[in-house]
């Protein structure tokens, strides 16, 4: 065995590309850690005039066009006196408003504002008339009974979102978003406030405590994934029949080509 | 092979000998084994489809053996206490609360459930694509249309089978599939509502349907599926495989490797392979997550609720109805919206079943057909079919009507309009669509036999003029391409008493239905001189 190491050149052919990943995980490492710099940081009085002040200006700027100079509704939107800091922190805090385009409903995309202009707008638009509260965190942390909650969510919320949060159609282009992904303060949010399509479930007629349990059960269903393996999207029999199909009966199918092949 | 050959020392018998001679001595087995094990078995990977339905239901049988040891069928309600905490201290039945246990106190247990129920999906898929064969190559001809009958009553009783395992286990999602058939047996007149009384021992849901639909699931239907089977299978050894054309293949034999011992080796393996395939889909992906579902209860519904894919076509049917389909007429309700699926659906699946005895009174064939045709040499049948796959199609997609507007995007009601115009519109495009293109093709098997195929050699002529060289077909390669059957119309005759029948004429106008555009095999003759001329 003799040593040949031949050098093409000074640099080893996958140097640019090396280079290139390692210069993209510095930018990328770099922006997140100072987006999430950002975050935390926000900490926003819901009293001071001066947030108040602040959130009329990014109203304003940014939602007066369909909600009106001074959240009193228009042709294009509804008003938005007395929905509450809940119902903004919601939309805003979703990506859903500001809205990109009218349709059966608002589609989620990437969330437009940072968390303290959030919560501006959200405190300037609670300031105009008593609406349902962005809930603390004891409600949203997912601490309660998940039995319980996934008995409220079987007979409340099934129906349209799936037993396991999956999400599901309505009529007419809407449609009820699968819960997969989606924090405890988004999900008692769209409870108290109803978004879209949703129905509002006020607190008479499932007490905080039982939305903290239902918020336990979606928790538990985000954080431990299927015990029987892979969960194709737990969109019950369909998708196990188009799996069977496709995957299993193909597989096999291939099998039997192979058995009966001649050998050459 | 280190020993010595036995022929140089007869007195010294291998175990094997000894045993099968004991075993010949006491029960003259060997005659069977002979004949059995000399049945030739033709070689296409087609012809292995019922053998996948076949050992999927062998999976199925040892995987829900093992279920009934620790299944319970009983509707009584209790508290659950096992180790899956989103669900601890809810009231259900005892039958959901062992089929928990199954899943997460037994060990093994979820894994073997799973297999069942994926096994149980795909011995239907597989009846299913078996059915498509034996179709598409008119293996239900004589003499084997009862055994059609017989492959067509399993694919209806798997379905039963499945359905009733579906409703074991009391979860939400089966529930909501009891209350569907409840309301379809209860949407006939004047019976249905005695008929679901008597179903379910009382008002829906009662206390009694689970431990019912348990005795049919594990005693009756399996008993059923078993003696048809065997049925199935004495019918295949009796008429012979079918084969498809080929030189040295006539009606009269069968050519193919015998039982014993390639074959049989390889259909053992095989089985092997897809118990492989089943525990390894088993093992990875969830199926059926009655944990999610939860106990039934008869107030909520979950969105996305569907039966197995097999019973989707007449939940689809359900869907596509039009509302305002029920009206109050002499005092009583008439459920047109459940009557007119469940008609069309019957109507569907007696045509289905009868189609071997429709085909044969059509063309007035009383031969035996061992040769299987090529679907393209068959149009009208072969329209046919794509014209009843379209019709299923669409029946079946409409049961996922709701998570085909979810996933595209689209609405509920444009989804469900497009497939009430496929399950309408759709077979006579999907019939006028096949059978061109089965003319087509045949044509294209006409000038290649007759022209050679184009070989892609381009030759320049002293002239300039530039041709394409056609190769001529070798001798097997051209026998399947001819060897197919042509039909002409039946020509209208008068009966013995020198009169046309009613029978007669419909007869004759269905035939010419089947027959009228059809591509002849290239004869001797036309092969004689089409090699000389050119044209």
């Amino acid at each position: 065995m003799t040593r040949q190491k031949r050098r093409t050149g000074r640099r080893h052919p996958l140097a640019t590309v090396a280079l290139l990943a390692l210069g993209l995980v510095f930018t990328g490492g770099a922006y997140a850690a100072l987006s999430s710099g950002t975050i935390a940081q926000a900490e926003v009085d819901p009293n001071s005039q001066q947030t108040i002040e602040e959130g009329k200006k990014l109203f304003q700027a940014n939602c007066a066009t369909c909600h009106g100079m001074s959240a009193e509704g228009t042709g294009e939107g509804p008003s938005l006196i007395g929905v509450g800091a809940a119902a903004v922190d919601f939309q805003v805090g979703t990506g859903r408003m500001p809205m990109q385009m009218q349709g059966p409903q608002a589609q989620q995309k990437p969330v437009q504002f940072t968390d303290e202009q959030i919560q501006q707008l959200a405190y300037y638009v609670a300031s105009l008339g008593p609406g349902p509260e962005i809930p603390s965190d004891h409600l949203v942390n997912g601490g309660g009974d998940a039995a319980n909650g996934a008995e409220l969510f079987r007979i409340n919320c099934a129906m349209c979102h799936n037993v396991a949060g999956a999400g599901g159609a309505l009529t007419e282009g809407k449609f009820a978003p699968p819960l997969t992904d989606v924090s405890g303060v988004h999900i008692y949010e769209a409870m108290v406030t109803g978004p879209q399509n949703m129905p509002v479930f006020n607190d008479l007629n499932i007490s905080p405590e039982d939305k903290r349990d239902v918020i336990t059960y979606l928790k538990y269903l985000q954080d431990n994934r299927s015990p029987g393996g892979i969960e194709l999207g737990s969109l019950g029999p369909v998708a196990e029949g188009l799996f069977i199909w496709i995957f299993g009966l193909g597989a096999i199918v291939a099998i039997t080509v192979w058995i009966t092949a001649k050998s050459n | 092979m280190t020993t010595a050959p036995s022929a140089t020392a007869p007195q010294k018998r291998s175990f094997t000998s000894a045993a099968s001679v004991y075993v010949n001595e006491r029960t003259s087995i060997a005659g069977f084994v002979k004949e059995l094990g000399r049945k030739a078995f033709p070689d296409h990977w087609s012809f292995l489809l019922g053998e996948v339905a076949l050992f999927s239901f062998v999976v199925v049988l040892i995987s829900g053996t093992f279920l009934t040891f620790f299944f319970q069928a009983s509707m009584v309600e209790v508290h659950y206490d096992g180790s899956y905490v989103p669900l601890k201290g809810v009231e259900m039945s005892v039958a959901m609360a062992s089929t928990l246990d199954i899943s997460f106190d037994i060990r093994g247990g979820l894994f073997v459930r799973q297999m069942h129920h994926w096994a149980a999906l795909l011995f239907v898929a597989a009846i299913g694509l078996h059915m498509l064969r034996i179709f598409f190559t008119g293996a239900f001809r004589k003499p084997r249309e009862l055994n059609w009958v017989i492959g067509f009553t399993l694919f209806i009783l798997a379905m039963a089978e499945g359905f009733t395992g579906y409703s074991l286990p009391d979860d939400l999602l089966s529930g909501n599939g009891l209350r569907i058939i409840d309301g379809m047996v209860k949407g006939i007149p004047l019976i249905g509502t005695w008929t679901s009384f008597l179903l379910f021992g009382g008002e829906f849901p009662g206390t009694q349907i689970v431990g019912r639909l348990y005795t049919l699931h594990i005693l009756l239907l399996p008993a059923l599926v078993v003696a048809l089977v065997a049925l199935h299978l004495v019918f295949v050894v009796v008429h012979k495989h079918t084969q498809y054309a080929g030189p040295g293949k006539t009606q009269q034999n069968a050519v193919g490797p015998p039982i014993l011992p390639i074959y049989a080796a390889k259909a053992g393996g095989f089985f092997f392979i897809i118990f492989g395939v089943l525990a390894l889909i088993a093992s990875m992906f969830t199926i059926n997550p009655i944990w999610n579902y939860g106990p039934y209860d008869p107030s909520p519904v979950s969105a996305g609720t569907q039966p197995d894919w097999y019973i989707g076509f007449a939940d689809g049917a359900l869907r596509l109805i039009p509302p305002g389909w029920e009206f109050v007429w002499l005092d009583r309700t008439w459920s047109f919206n459940i009557l007119v699926p469940l008609i069309v659906i019957g109507v569907f699946i007696v045509l289905v079943l009868i189609y071997p005895f429709i085909e044969a009174w059509i063309k007035g064939d009383r031969r035996e057909h061992h040769i299987a045709d090529r679907p393209r040499n068959a149009p009208t049948r072969t329209a046919i079919g794509a014209a009843g796959v379209t019709f299923y199609a669409g029946l079946w997609a409409a049961a996922s009507s709701d998570i085909l507007a979810t996933h595209f995007s689209l609405t509920m009601e444009g989804v469900i309009h497009a497939l009430q115009a496929v399950v309408i519109i759709g077979p006579f495009v999907a019939y006028f669509i096949a059978k061109r293109v089965c003319i087509a093709l045949q044509k294209k098997d006409r000038e290649i036999v007759l022209h050679g195929y184009e070989s892609g050699r381009i030759v320049k002529l002293p002239g300039g003029e530039f041709i394409e060289v056609h190769q001529p077909l070798d001798e097997y390669d051209r026998w399947k391409l001819v060897s197919y059957e042509s039909y002409a119309p039946l020509m209208i005759r008068p009966n013995a008493r020198g009169k046309i029948t009613v029978g007669q004429r419909l007869r004759a106008s269905f035939s010419r239905w089947f027959f009228e555009d059809r591509i002849a095999p290239v004869t001797r003759g036309e092969l004689e001189s089409g090699h000389d001329t050119h044209h």
